[in-house]
């Protein structure tokens, strides 16, 4: 098994943190790389919610990495072993660069089913507790190029105590240490990269001992984990992730777990985060919504004199909605409550809408189909509905972070985003 | 309980409908044209302007020097379409879950809207506005839009039945509807179809006696309302609907009487409910029998497989069913074999695609085992076996026109039979028998 090299090479750090780069020395061939600040594929056992590969590749500049999970595919262990030949080819996925996580970003877990020697991930059939053993036993027959070490991440509820918390990060370092263990010991994973896990909860202390010791491992990047949307504001979030990343080395990603939302996406990326889970597409695709913000960073000589142009700027129609949905920056654990970023197609005043899902989105939804048409696949309950507002989506939020790769690029982001704390009020935290 | 007027309705509508087609039996073409190099018997390939006022032109192909089958291209007004034909059902204005793209990627020519489904949400006017059902769905080929009336006897327990038209309590809002011939075709207007149908006084196959008759003489006063209240006979085709329940003479009476009109093409309907097949294959064939030669035949609610390939051979064109696309959201996948049930346990580790031999994205890319575990995470698994169904039913009909085409559907059916069943003795009698009544004998 060719080994692969992941190697971060940072071409721009701005405002001190925020990094624009690539990662580079992906997949088995090492030739794959992946644009960061970037944003993973997220699968279900390695489909892109709603899509066949027809359908999801109408969508242009996929991420060259797909995300799987073991909550998915644990279950199904003893076929991939009897398979053989790994889960990328199982999948039917040919030519990604494949990581695996422990749990399914867009689901929360249940709390209190961590013991000392083991984790728990849900799948179709219910609990499978998992020990190293297991968890490694899994890895081996995933075959991933890298994937998230086994880790106890209990600890995302803000009235986690101090010796909880700080029993998930030396559980987590054990886990680490165990996981090395077999990892360097077993053939059929040379080249395959391990990310550690920072845990820590909401305490700066163990957040930062986690990190520290973490990073003396050799892990190829690291995960951070704990800091779900909603399960702490932002500002404490921004403040935490920013006391992490001072003890993380420079030349290794960073990957942030269970964040999405794009507001907290930049204040993250600010923070100094590389990578995101591509989950909150499929969380707006589920609720009938359709992500609707702007991202248009070019700056438009049109418009220039006048408003300034932001990164997340609320579409007209959509100013309407934000007063019935939640308040940006209220800590709500409901992941399934609609964001400011997005139209509801349920709504009625869509019946006769002729428009696009977002005006000028080149999307196949976009360019074929018209709010009205959604809108009545929604109230018809049609499986079409999830497949073209999943297209729309995933085409929409990773071309935002295409876009926010170019701001860096030209350091616009820092300028766009005072401005949109200026400007839309209901954006900022 | 309202009170329905009976109306009498002009009879002077036939009488000109009678006369447009005399003239235009008189304005056929018919040609010979080349056929298949090794048949021995007299084919002939017949091209015909059907009617100059209506907006479809049957072109026979070939014609099965054994059986009554025929190929032909059917020129609707968004495409041509190769017949024989089988038409997907796209209920609400989308075939579950399948883009259109991909439809017309897998070459789907024609597929099917429901009116009452698409009457009700999202209606007419807003259908309408979207530029018809093929501006609302974004669907550039054909569309064959039913009545309407079908779904009310069907779904809807409420319902009753008065020479005005159909009356029934909406299922969404419990107001009272009334569906008439007239209101059928006006939404049907409004939808745009290339082809539209006829509301027909729909008996359930089972049912015998006067209730019948009394159906099918009520269906050709509704032909002739449904005709005179096309509001688009240039761009929309109606189809008249033969029925006579399994009464041989009844059927007989509504093919004189509805053969007399003009219409572009014709259904056999009241069938496909439950009825036996004895009696099934015996009506279709004596629709056929009766049917002109150049007007297309479509054989209403038939989707199977041995179904298909039998009224095939009794000499119909066009089939439409919701089974492929149904049974495939429960993880029923149609092979040349018979059909495989991907969620059951026996797929988990059969690393094989569905078909080895099928052409499907599905089948290229993905195996029994993965589609089996995907069943447990995601819908994406439905709209794979989706596809290979639509993709099954589709190069089911297309290997069955060439094998027309080339003079060899005899032996198509009797490879196709000994693929779908294990021995002959499991062979069903009716299909054996219908097979046998247009020469076609099964070893
Ligand atoms: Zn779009
Ligand atoms: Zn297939």
């Amino acid at each position: 098994m060719a080994g692969s090299r992941m190697k971060l090479e940072l071409c721009r750090v701005a405002q001190g943190r925020s990094r624009l780069g690539v990662l580079t020395g992906l997949g088995r061939t090492s030739q794959q790389s992946l644009d960061v600040p970037g944003c993973l594929l997220y699968t279900h056992f390695g489909t892109v919610p709603h899509l066949t590969q027809d359908t999801l590749h109408t969508v242009s500049n996929l991420p060259a990495v797909t995300q799987v999970t073991l909550s998915h595919i644990a279950e199904h262990q003893e076929v991939l072993e009897e398979f053989k030949d790994g889960f990328r080819k199982f999948a039917g996925l040919h030519d990604t660069v494949l990581y695996c996580s422990l749990h399914d970003p867009a689901v929360l877990c249940p709390t209190g089913y961590t013991t000392n020697k083991t984790v728990s991930v849900w799948g179709s059939g219910g609990r499978m507790e998992l020990t190293v053993a297991k968890f490694m036993a899994l890895q081996k027959t995933v075959q991933p190029d890298w994937y998230q070490s086994m880790a106890d991440g209990e600890t995302w509820q803000s009235n986690t105590s101090r010796k909880r918390v700080r029993k998930s990060v030396d559980r987590t370092l054990t886990h680490l240490d165990e996981c090395l263990l077999v990892h360097q010991n077993s053939q059929e994973l040379e080249g395959v990269e391990v990310f550690g896990v920072v845990e820590g909860g909401d305490i700066l202390e163990e957040r930062v001992r986690s990190a520290r010791e973490t990073a003396k491992r050799p892990v190829a990047g690291f995960c951070l984990d704990g800091f779900q949307s909603g399960s702490m504001d932002q500002a404490l979030k921004t403040q935490l992730i920013s006391a992490v990343i001072k003890e993380l080395p420079e030349d290794k990603p960073r990957l942030l777990q269970g964040v999405g939302r794009p507001d907290e996406v930049l204040a993250c990326v600010e923070a100094g985060v590389d990578l995101f889970e591509g989950f909150f597409p499929f969380q707006v695709t589920e609720r009938g919504c359709a992500l609707c913000f702007d991202f248009d960073v070019s700056l438009d000589p049109e418009r220039a004199g006048r408003a300034p142009h932001a990164v997340l700027k609320l579409n007209d129609d959509q100013k309407d909605t934000v007063g019935e949905t939640q308040q940006n920056g209220d800590p709500c654990l409901d992941q399934t409550q609609m964001t400011s970023f997005e139209i509801n197609l349920n709504d009625k005043r869509y019946h006769d809408d002729f428009r696009p899902l977002v005006e000028g989105c080149g999307c196949y939804c976009c360019k074929n189909h018209q709010r009205a048409y959604l809108h009545h696949l929604l109230v018809t309950n049609e499986l079409l509905a999830g497949v073209l507002l999943m297209i729309h989506n995933t085409a929409h939020y990773h071309g935002f972070f295409g876009a926010l790769r170019e701001a860096l690029a030209s350091e616009k982001l820092d300028v766009l985003k005072r401005q949109e704390a200026g400007e839309s009020a209901s954006l900022s935290p | 309980m309202v009170k329905w007027l009976n109306v009498d309705w002009p009879t002077r509508l036939s009488t000109a409908a009678a006369s447009r087609y005399a003239q235009n039996n008189m304005a056929a073409v018919v040609e010979r044209g080349t056929v298949a190099n090794n048949t021995q018997v007299d084919q002939m390939s017949l091209k015909k302007a059907v009617s100059a006022a209506s907006p479809l032109t049957l072109r026979i192909v070939a014609e099965c020097s054994v059986t009554k089958a025929r190929a032909c291209d059917l020129i609707l007004p968004h495409s041509a379409v190769s017949t024989p034909v089988f038409m997907p059902v796209g209920t609400q204005g989308t075939l579950k879950g399948i883009t259109v793209d991909q439809l017309e990627g897998l070459g789907c020519q024609i597929c099917l809207g429901n009116t009452y489904h698409l009457g009700m949400r999202p209606g007419p006017e807003l259908i309408t506005k979207a530029n018809g059902l093929h501006g609302f769905m974004n669907w550039k080929n054909n569309l064959l839009t039913d009545s309407g009336g079908f779904q009310m006897v069907s779904l809807v327990e409420l319902s009753e039945v008065t020479e005005e038209g159909v009356k029934f309590k909406s299922p969404y809002d419990g107001k009272e509807i009334h569906l008439s011939p007239e209101k059928s075709i006006s939404i049907q207007n409004s939808l745009g179809s290339d082809i539209m149908m006829q509301l027909d006084d729909v008996v359930s196959s089972t049912v015998t006696g006067p209730r019948v008759e009394e159906a099918m003489h009520r269906s050709i006063r509704w032909l002739d309302r449904c005709i005179a209240a096309n509001g688009n006979p240039d761009k929309q085709n109606l189809f008249a609907i033969i029925q006579g329940g399994l009464n041989a003479e009844l059927r007989k009476a509504c093919l004189d009487e509805m053969t007399k009109r003009d219409v572009p093409g014709f259904a056999i309907g009241g069938l496909s409910g439950g009825e036996e097949k004895d009696d099934f294959w015996r009506m279709v064939t004596l629709s056929t029998d009766h049917l002109p030669r150049e007007k297309p035949r479509y054989l209403m609610g038939v989707g199977y497989a041995v179904d298909l390939v039998v009224c095939v051979a009794l000499g119909c064109d066009m089939f439409d069913c919701v089974f492929p696309t149904r049974t495939a959201r429960f993880g029923s996948a149609l092979v040349p074999w018979g059909s495989l049930q991907v969620k059951h346990k026996q797929y988990a580790k059969d690393f094989r695609p569905i078909d080895p031999d099928c052409q499907c994205p599905t089948c290229k890319r993905h195996s029994r085992a993965y589609l089996h575990a995907l069943f447990k995470t995601d819908t994406a698994a439905m709209h794979h076996i989706t596809i290979h169904n639509v993709a099954y039913q589709l190069t089911l009909m297309r290997s069955v026109r060439q094998s027309i085409i080339e003079g060899r559907f005899p032996e198509f059916i009797r490879t196709f039979m000994k693929r779908m069943f294990e021995s002959p003795d499991q062979y069903p009698r009716w299909a054996v028998d219908a097979l046998a009544s247009v020469h076609v004998t099964l070893e």
